[in-house]
């Protein structure tokens, strides 16, 4: 390598006396640009973490979301994320998602996989089977138009609109049981 | 907050911080778990504003603090009684305020007892249901309904007056239960009758102000230093900074989270702070009010639209089993006479149109009946108990992971290890998914593979980023996120998912002439569709939730919500996020753009209000407290309030209006009732109603408490907590009961700023799992020297429930208090951790009990007793048998820890 190239002293030949500019600069760095750059879309979003509200900005290239950055629009976080929130693109599109449907069979000792049809045919038959079973017209002479044998746990990781399903249907089928975090 | 205020939520924006002369940091780590957050905190700072953090550990809360305050966990109301008490004292009150807008002057019947006059307890004990019947709390002159909490509580003695009145038929019965009923994080309105008697010099010997200031009077700096290890000059030192930034010209902020709610008797943490910070009149002003820091992104708009037993949306509360109830009992035994309540009837009769749409007719009480009832408390932990006596046979987990996020996570596993099917939804094979095959109960062979009957099905989930929809964040801000790509393969948003399953089930249902089937198939369940995989609008979900007149027009406001089934509306207290057909949670005008309230960025409930209660920010005559402190004012030329933000009260009622005789909801309130949901108008010192474990907080030892309460003597533990005795939930033995030494330090959770609640989204994330590896204990140096721990190697800790290791840190963080004259170890237990994932650990859950909090049915896992030892914990069938060792030389029956009085 040309001692010229040396970054120490190209640090002290160029001012860059930080290291910081053009003295760690490279052909090869030269030719980087960031991945947003050629991004088709940016998305408005919310980091899906904590409670604070993070704006986020999602990038996305060919359909697939490419990059994942603060909001700097947001009057609540004005730019920033924490270091969950900075990691929410590994969350989305990590090697750690599933994307097959699974059913264990009663006393089985491993997973089968399941297609997506078949499964939700099936557990509507069992939310049926198990709610005839378990309905109850009334408790202790008193009409409650219910079924205890079903439950649900979950909500505060999702949306509003999700929630208000669950709610309407679960109420609709008789189920009470419906809790989720605010209580864990 | 619901109780003393009249609506669960934050009362102030994160932004609002900045304006604080004081911020307490209480119960919360904010600087590590809200980190984004934290910046309005340090904006504070910059302009002078003292933090003060009251804290077990030492965190980067604490480093950045002017003041840190260590405190025994499981003693916060003993400490913030002790500032009441300091305040009241040093006549330190903001007395304007306080006779303005407290109920601080209002006179409680004479059949009330305090505390200091029964031992320890409230009038009204009933020591075999485990309950209290706050009949003897209520003001002289008749019952109050309460803004929100136990509403039902009032149900009985309403209708039996009615019946009283009516002479003649008998239609009531008394409640199923008395156990878990309303919510404390709810909306409320409430109605006092005419009669209540107010003295606004506060001399009244049963007026609130009086009963607070004896209730108090016991908690003495000198009583603190013995409850809590914090030395009087420390504590001083924070009664002095709290006092010299209130008033006129300061205020001050409080910040908690889930260190005030995860206790036997957490929801009375909140009420000592909210007693505390209307005495120094710091609610409804900038730079004031108490800020709920809240842990998962919409888990305020899951208590808004509630996924959660005892309510519907809006905070209307479920109704319960009553013999013949009808929608008009209902609404008799729910709504107030006066303030925002007395629409209730409006905002049922709407929802039930939004859910049963053509079917819901005056005639047939607009579908009132299709409602399933309540029989008592049917929280997730009475479901686990449902489960395991096989009452319970179907599960849906949708986000959560309750196999190590739940206290007393054995009994979680072994719930579901006796469920017929069970279905997860999630990212990845979470532990919840996993149990039956690699759980701790098949390494200790307590269960076998073969041996479970559950059947379970795993759904892949689709994220933030795959799906359109709203969060409500901590601040009740809600706000859109767009969907940037599709989901992939079988990935499908919770939309999706219960979108789909309704519409099968009701085409499997379709025919069924069963009265049983008619809610289902009578639903209003035609959402449109769109795109490959058939995603229903979720914008057309939350124009629903927003309502809409006879003519399908979107609703602007709530007050515009109809009693005759002419509009529909899904949720209340959302009415007016789509208005003029605007998805105004999607609204981003940037806020560099906009003044420092930002009103144009998302929509916050109520109706865009950023600062509730904020009529408070003006004196009695609709003046600004002072110059500084301007919030919202009364225009004398313009005849309306006027400034920076949404008027929490009707724009246009003067600051001198009274009601006129016979006013009734929103009409009664007069002009200085700037607690408008509430029945008296004014913020709730005492709270008369709406609590099942008293009018005011008294300090309670812990369940499992190695300490004897010093403040009542004679009464160990909140009498009603809920307590579930066992084989695998077995308490401690109180103080200086045989086999307490067992057990002599206390643990507390907590979260670690890179990772999330129980590691679902977390744990499979190198970047977040390199940052943060493994489980681990916080311990000081000195409990390190007692029992042999070295840093960097193992531990093991141990309650009656489990045992669990993990890798010791020993650090100055965690020192040890001292306490009625002993030391007290703490150690800090991070609760991400189990057995799947990239990062793996032993989870804190094994350790927890279930005891709860009587009111929101949240157990007490910031504050339990433990023992550590060096090393790491046995494998196989010899981990069990060192839990069952410590239950046996402790001494540990079915009746240990599950008194109601006394309990030493």
């Amino acid at each position: 390598m040309n001692i010229a190239q040396w970054p120490v002293r190209r640090q002290r030949t160029t001012g860059d006396v930080s290291g910081r500019g053009v003295a760690v600069k490279s052909s090869k760095t030269e030719r980087l640009t960031p991945r947003i750059a050629d991004a088709d879309e940016v998305v408005k979003s919310v980091c899906p973490y904590c409670a604070v509200g993070c704006g986020q900005t999602v990038f996305v290239r060919d359909e697939k979301v490419v990059q994942i950055e603060g909001d700097p629009d947001s009057p609540v976080s004005r730019g920033r994320l924490c270091p969950k929130g900075s990691a929410s693109l590994q969350l989305t599109t990590g090697e750690a998602r599933r994307y097959e449907v699974l059913h264990r069979r009663p006393h089985a000792t491993d997973w089968e996989v399941l297609d997506l049809e078949t499964a939700m045919d099936m557990v509507a038959e069992r939310v049926i089977k198990t709610r005839r079973e378990t309905w109850q017209w009334e408790q202790d002479g008193k009409r409650v138009r219910r079924t205890m044998g079903i439950a649900s746990l979950g909500g505060a990781t999702l949306d509003n609109e999700e929630n208000y399903l669950m709610k309407k249907l679960y109420t609709a089928l008789g189920a009470i049981q419906i809790e989720n975090q605010a209580r864990i | 907050m619901g109780t003393s205020f009249g609506r669960g939520g934050a009362t102030t924006f994160q932004q609002d911080l900045q304006n604080a002369d004081c911020i307490l940091i209480e119960g919360s780590n904010m600087a590590e778990c809200h980190p984004v957050g934290f910046q309005w905190v340090m904006e504070a700072k910059a302009r002078g504003a003292t933090l003060v953090h009251v804290d077990p550990r030492y965190t980067r809360t604490s480093a950045l603090a002017d003041i840190h305050v260590p405190i025994r966990v499981g003693t916060d109301i003993a400490f913030l009684g002790g500032i009441v008490n300091y305040v009241i004292e040093h006549d330190a009150y903001f007395h304007d305020y306080v006779v303005a807008f407290t109920n601080a002057p209002t006179i409680v019947g004479e059949e009330f007892k305090d505390t200091e006059d029964l031992d320890g307890v409230f009038s009204g004990l009933d020591a075999d249901q485990r309950s209290y019947d706050p009949a003897s709390w209520q003001y002289e002159g008749g019952p109050v309904q309460a803004a929100s909490g136990q509403r039902e509580q009032e149900f009985d003695e309403k209708l039996r007056e009615r019946e009283a009145q009516g002479g003649g038929e008998k239609r009531h019965q008394p409640s199923v239960a008395a156990a878990g009923r309303g919510e404390s994080h709810g909306s409320g309105g409430a109605s006092v009758p005419a009669s209540v008697k107010r003295d606004e010099t506060l001399q009244h010997p049963r007026c609130v102000f009086q009963i607070v200031k004896r209730h108090f009077s016991r908690y003495t700096p000198e009583l603190v230093e013995q409850v809590c290890g914090i030395p009087q000059e420390l504590f001083l030192k924070v009664c002095r900074t709290l006092t010299e930034n209130s008033g006129r010209e300061r205020t001050t902020a409080m910040a908690y989270a889930v260190g005030w709610t995860q206790h036997s008797v957490g929801v009375q943490y909140i009420r000592t702070a909210a007693i505390l910070q209307l005495l120094l009149g710091n609610m409804g002003r900038p730079g004031g009010g108490i800020l709920a820091l809240r842990g998962h992104a919409s888990i305020q708009g899951s208590t808004d639209i509630p996924t959660l037993y005892n309510l519907l949306p809006g905070y209307i509360p479920m109704p319960h089993a009553h013999q013949d109830e009808d929608l008009d009992m209902f609404i008799e035994g729910a709504s107030t006479e006066k303030g925002y309540w007395g629409g209730m009837r409006s905002y049922m009769v709407s929802l039930l149109k939004a859910w049963w749409g053509p079917h819901a007719t005056e005639d047939n009480d607009f579908c009132f009946d299709y409602l399933p009832r309540l029989t008592g408390s049917h929280s997730t932990y009475e479901t686990v108990m449902a489960q395991l006596d096989g009452e319970c046979k179907g599960y849906f987990v949708v986000g959560e992971n309750p196999a190590v996020g739940s206290a007393n996570a054995a009994m979680q596993r072994l719930g579901m290890a006796n469920l017929d099917w069970l279905v997860v939804r999630d990212f990845s094979l979470i532990e919840s998914a996993t149990w039956w095959k690699d759980g701790p109960e098949i390494e200790t062979g307590e269960l076998q593979t073969e041996d479970i009957p559950t059947e379970v099905f795993f759904f892949p989930a689709a994220a933030h980023t795959e799906k359109n929809g709203s969060f409500t964040n901590t601040q009740r801000m809600l706000q859109w996120h767009h969907a940037a790509v599709e989901p992939a393969a079988d990935a499908r948003s919770e939309l999706w998912f219960y979108y789909h399953l309704g519409r099968i089930i009701r085409e499997k249902l379709a025919g069924s002439t069963d009265e049983m089937d008619r809610p289902v198939l009578e639903l209003q369940w035609d959402y449109p569709t769109e795109g490959a995989v058939a995603e229903p609008s979720a914008e057309a979900v939350l124009a629903e939730i927003n309502g809409w007149d006879a003519e399908g027009r979107p609703l602007a406001s709530y007050e515009q919500l109809n009693e005759d089934g002419s509009t529909a509306c899904g949720c209340w207290i959302y009415c007016g996020v789509y208005t003029t057909g605007v998805n105004q949670a999607a609204r981003r005008k940037p806020g560099q753009e906009q003044s420092w309230v930002a009103p144009e960025w998302g929509w916050a409930w109520p109706a865009n209000r950023r600062i509730i209660y904020n009529r408070a920010s003006a004196d009695r005559e609709g003046k600004p407290w002072s110059e500084r402190k301007a919030y919202i004012w009364w225009d004398d030329e313009e005849a309306k309030w006027v400034g920076h933000d949404v008027p929490d009260f009707d724009p246009a009622k003067s600051p001198w209006h009274r009601p006129p005789a016979g006013a009734t909801g929103a009409e009664a309130l007069a002009g200085d009732d700037a607690f408008v949901m509430q029945g008296d108008g004014k913020g709730w010192l005492y709270v008369p109603s709406g609590l099942t474990d008293g009018p005011l907080p008294a300090h309670y030892e812990p369940q499992d408490s190695p300490f004897p309460n010093l403040v009542y003597p004679h009464q160990q533990r909140n009498p009603v907590r809920q307590v579930f005795s066992r084989r695998h939930n077995r308490y401690h033995p109180g103080p200086g009961q045989p086999g307490s030494e067992i057990f002599p330090y206390m643990l507390t959770t907590y979260r670690l700023t890179e990772h999330h609640t129980a590691g679902g989204m977390s744990r499979w994330l190198s970047y977040l799992s390199e940052l943060q590896p493994e489980m681990f204990c916080e311990v000081s140096p000195e409990l390190a020297a007692e029992r042999g721990l070295e840093h960097n190697g193992w531990a093991t800790v141990i309650t009656a429930r489990g045992v669990i290791e993990a890798r010791v840190m020993v650090t100055d963080r965690v020192a040890p208090l001292e306490v009625q004259g002993r030391m007290l170890h703490q150690i800090g237990l991070p609760y991400h951790w189990g057995p799947n994932g990239y990062a793996k650990g032993d989870a804190a859950n094994e350790l927890a009990n279930i005891s709860l909090d009587p009111n929101s049915h949240i157990q007490e896992v910031k504050a339990m007793s433990g023992d550590i030892r060096p090393g790491r914990r046995p494998r196989g069938a010899a981990r069990t048998a060192l839990v069952e060792e410590y239950i046996r030389r402790a001494g540990i029956t079915p009746e240990t820890g599950m008194e109601v009085r006394g309990g030493r």
